[in-house]
């Protein structure tokens, strides 16, 4: 399945860009396994998407936990905390 | 209720007067944060901000007596001293009034998707900030 995967703040600069369109097989199917599937990537993917470091993630335009599936056409964002107001 | 993002200043005082249409309100709480000492760049995420904001502004009004509020967040380049949000809500008595200002910005602060950059550095979150939010669970 398609879907839309953005990047933003220290994890855009890190990754070296803001978004990208993405084909998935079908065992990536939540955050937990897509940000997995990223890391797997290696290079600067590989130490983003680390198990230590600190990333959380939106679906769709809202926060979602790492178990939160991931359907066809959804937009899904990575970044670190947030640090407004 | 108003929620705005965006890059330009804000008047706090023209905001308080347009929340206080209505003859039943009797206090205001507001809440302005500054940009302290260094010159700051806020990035966020156009269009999941603004459902955040307007998620976390609609919580404070089913739990507190809120009849009116606006919610000002600025981004992009910022100087010290600068206005970087504001938290502005119109309610009938004090308690209401001070509550949900509160807890809007505690919840903004953990839930709205801004980030801010100071020089070449991200600033860093804080875990304050989540014990702030998690007051109010």
């Amino acid at each position: 399945m398609k879907v839309k995967v953005l990047f933003f703040a220290s994890l855009r600069e890190q990754l070296g860009k803001s978004q990208e369109e993405m084909e998935l097989p079908a065992s990536v199917d939540t955050v937990e396994s897509l940000r997995t599937h990223l890391g797997a990537r290696g290079g600067p993917f590989g130490k983003a998407f680390d198990g230590k470091a600190l990333v959380r993630a939106a679906v769709n335009q809202e926060m979602a936990q790492p178990g939160v599936r991931i359907k066809a056409g959804d937009e899904v964002a990575f970044f670190p905390p947030v640090t407004g107001g | 209720m108003k929620v705005l993002v965006q890059t330009a200043d804000f008047d706090l005082g023209a905001e308080v007067r347009a929340i206080c249409g209505s003859p039943k309100i009797g206090a205001v709480a507001s809440f302005v944060g500054v940009v302290r000492e260094v010159a700051m760049t806020l990035e966020h995420y156009p269009g999941m901000t603004e459902k955040a904001l307007e998620k976390i502004t609609r919580e404070a009004m089913s739990r507190w007596q809120v009849l009116d509020c606006a919610v000002i967040h600025r981004y992009g380049e910022l100087q010290p001293g600068d206005q970087i949000v504001m938290v502005a809500v119109a309610s009938a008595h004090r308690r209401d009034a001070f509550a949900a200002c509160e807890f809007i910005m505690d919840y903004l602060k953990t839930q709205a998707p801004f980030w801010k950059k100071e020089g070449a550095g991200w600033v860093e979150a804080r875990s304050s900030d989540d014990e702030a939010a998690g007051r109010w669970a």
